[in-house]
């Protein structure tokens, strides 16, 4: 393999054959921080240091108000995320970090549907609205706003729904995610 | 009270007696309060020389070490030694001026902004909010640079903050609830180890930077001296094990000894202590130590298992660790005589390959015997501070450390121009010790206006300017690598170093024969104040051993 400074030339093959491990799953990373400005920054810098790609990220208070959490998922089958992780509580305005685990863990995320919405297809797309226990929040003649909320899975399915009817817009707001069970995230 | 004098009384709480800096708009208050606060201050001729003089003070005497610059160009070239501090865990507090508040983000005069330049090159940094938060962020500030793993904290000041009047007793309590560093390393943890450790047939110690950090040396001689442990060090861990002992092997890497690197080769257990697996260390990571199994000691949890997994991960400071483990290990009373096979096979290996180079037959100087000659001359006691490149891997190998904090280089961001500053700083901080700096025709000029600095101060450093008139490293490679294609590294004679160092007010000489060489060295050492050598060796003389880029340990070459 081309080695860097000397002359043999890499093959871009080889420039794909990045090290460390791959877990194969999505990563729900709750992240305590302390609620002070840049410490957003900080965490994303993180993972924009070593290319990774954050596929959702929400940011709110929390029971404190000393204390904000970050909910950020990120490919575990593209990025190795074990150094990442460890780098995290480096920093020292993260105070606790966990990766949760799919099965004991309570996710939802908000998403809104800007459909195109006339004539016969308007009431099927209200059918379809009621079985995913959507509620439309606006209309005009030729269009419905819906809100869905749910498992990332859910909202998925809904715009797959939604998509041949003319989908205007779409919004998510990432995921938020709970621990099942007595015991804090 | 004025702001700035709390800033002042803080710096004095943390027992800083010397601060390196140089003023401008933004911290102008800052500097009013200077003016009497009995705090002595360098005046640097650039802010990065402030930098790196606040490392090398940090590195000589392991206090934490000052740097202040004013905000925007002030701030931006504080940020390779920022760096360089972050690379090679130096503790350091760097104050940088900032605009008023109502000007940040704005494009204003000298403004940039520091913090997001500097957040992946610092171990923390804080942006001050409000005035009374300044007492607290400093001690903060302090805390985290000499605590776990040291490193850089910068502190920003917008300079209308550090105009305020603010209440004379403030509560500074540090209270970081998201950095509790782990010092007392896992007891069972330590007890795997030292059974691995009597178990070992091929064991290796393999220390680095850490141990000087943790002030572990003793600890490490203990350690390694309660069997007959082979040691070896990283470039940033010299000093930390004597190199006159007997179970020395040299230090190991791309220009370690062959020893050294066949060691940690054939070892089947290799027992890691503040080192971090750098390319530089491990050649082909694939290949590096395939037959080992790895104890890995470092206060930092993230460094464990990130280049090679550690099978007995033990986070910790080493200085408690080792003594832990020194115990534990004399407990199991293990067998000594199971390393006689190995020792056989590293006295072979020594015999062998020690570290060598054909001298000249006239009045040249090599370089490897200028480094032994500076040995030679300050009897192997003075603090020797590098620059990057060639003369750096020559020191190491040839120079011979026998106590921490004798030997001090920009390892890890090999920061060209680390050397002269550096060495300014390490003689501010033993003002009664002999501080020489190695450095080549190339790093030096990159920030030799501190000679006026020391001149001015009458700070004496010897400076031994190793002068073959070439970038050598990448001289080296290009006629190793790329075919002798010697692209853009011929310096030629410029410049004249010894008018240059009279005309910055210190004394210049130049050297070229060999047979005079010591006598000449201990003539420069004997010269008050400061001092540049400039000393004509070998033009194309290369650093060897060598493992070449991306090759396995045992295949080193000359």
């Amino acid at each position: 393999m081309g080695e860097p400074g000397t002359k043999e030339l890499l093959s871009l093959e080889e420039l794909d054959a990045s090290v460390g491990l791959r877990t194969g799953r999505k990563h729900v990373l709750s992240i305590l921080v302390e609620n002070r400005p840049g410490v957003l920054t900080r965490v994303a810098g993180l993972f924009a240091r070593r290319g990774f790609n954050i596929e959702t990220l929400t940011v709110g208070p929390t029971e404190d108000d000393q204390v904000a959490r970050i909910t950020l998922t990120v490919d575990g089958a593209v990025h190795p995320i074990d150094q990442v992780t460890k780098q995290l509580h480096k920093l020292i305005n993260v105070l606790k970090i966990r990766d949760l685990e799919p099965a004991g863990t309570v996710t939802r995320e908000l998403a809104l549907f800007k459909v195109a919405a006339e004539g016969a297809a308007r009431s099927e797309l209200l059918e379809f609205c009621e079985i995913f226990r959507g509620r439309v929040v606006d209309v005009t003649k030729r269009s419905v706003l819906i809100e869905i909320t749910g498992e990332e899975d859910k909202i998925e399915a809904f715009e797959q729904v939604a998509r041949p009817y003319g989908l205007i817009e779409m919004m998510r707001t990432g995921e938020i995610a709970m621990a099942r069970g007595r015991g804090e995230t | 009270m004025r702001a700035v004098d709390a800033v002042m009384e803080c710096l004095k709480a943390e027992g800083v007696d010397v601060v390196f800096g140089l003023p401008g708009g933004a911290n102008l208050p800052t500097y009013d309060a200077f003016y009497d606060a009995g705090i002595h201050h360098v005046l640097v001729r650039h802010e990065a020389g402030g930098g790196h003089a606040a490392e090398g003070y940090a590195k000589a005497t392991g206090k934490v070490g000052v740097a202040f610059a004013t905000s925007g160009p002030g701030a931006t070239n504080i940020v390779t030694p920022l760096a360089d501090a972050m690379m090679d865990s130096v503790p350091v507090v760097f104050f940088t001026g900032q605009v008023r508040t109502d000007l940040l983000g704005t494009d204003g005069f000298q403004e940039a902004d520091t913090i997001g330049i500097t957040m992946p090159i610092v171990k923390h940094s804080i942006m001050i909010q409000h005035p009374l938060e300044l007492p607290r962020a400093i001690h903060e500030a302090f805390y985290i640079a000499r605590s776990g793993r040291p490193g850089p904290v910068l502190i920003d000041i917008p300079v209308d903050l550090s105009r305020a009047e603010i209440p004379d007793a403030l509560d500074a309590e540090v209270t970081l609830p998201g950095y509790q560093p782990t010092i007392e390393g896992n007891h069972k943890q330590i007890r795997q180890a030292a059974k691995a450790l009597a178990a070992a047939k091929r064991p290796v110690i393999y220390a680095g930077g850490g141990v000087i950090n943790a002030n572990a040396a003793t600890e490490l001689i203990e350690f390694a001296t309660a069997d007959r442990f082979p040691v070896t060090t990283t470039l940033m861990g010299l000093g930390a094990f004597p190199a006159s002992h007997a179970q020395w092997l040299g230090m190991l890497g791309m220009h370690g000894t062959r020893t050294a690197n066949y060691a940690m080769d054939g070892a089947d257990l290799i027992c890691a202590i503040g080192a971090r697996f750098d390319d530089r260390v491990t050649g082909k990571l694939s290949e590096f130590a395939q037959h080992a199994k790895f104890i890995h000691i470092d206060v930092d949890p993230a460094e464990i298992s990130k280049n090679v997994p550690a099978h007995i991960p033990i986070v910790g400071d080493a200085r408690h660790v080792l003594a832990k483990l020194v115990t534990e290990y004399r407990a199991l009373g293990a067998d000594s005589g199971r390393l006689d096979g190995w020792w056989k096979q590293i006295g072979a290996w020594r015999a062998e390959y020690p570290l060598r180079y054909d001298d000249s037959t006239d009045s040249e100087i090599k370089p490897q015997y200028l480094i032994q000659a500076l040995h030679e001359a300050t009897g192997g006691e003075a603090i020797v501070v590098s620059d990057v490149g060639q003369h750096q891997m020559w020191a190491a190998q040839y120079y011979g450390f026998d106590k921490p904090r004798r030997w001090i280089n920009s390892g890890g961001l090999g920061t060209m121009g680390f050397g002269l500053p550096a060495a300014m700083g390490a003689q501010v901080g033993c003002p009664d010790q002999l501080v020489c700096a190695i450095t080549g025709d190339g790093s030096i000029q990159m920030n030799i206006q501190e000679l006026a600095t020391c001149a001015q101060n009458q700070i004496p450093v010897k400076v031994f300017i190793m002068n073959n008139g070439y970038l050598g490293m990448v001289r080296q490679w290009q006629e190793l690598f790329w075919d002798r294609r010697y692209s853009h590294v011929d310096m030629g004679e410029y410049p004249d170093f010894v008018k240059l160092a009279e005309a910055y007010g210190a004394t210049g000489y130049r050297y070229s024969d060999k047979a005079t060489l010591v006598d000449d060295i201990r003539a420069a050492i004997a010269t008050p104040g400061p001092v540049v050598a400039d000393i004509r060796v070998t033009r194309e003389e290369n650093t060897y051993p060598m493992i070449s880029p991306g090759a396995a340990a045992r295949d080193m070459v000359g």
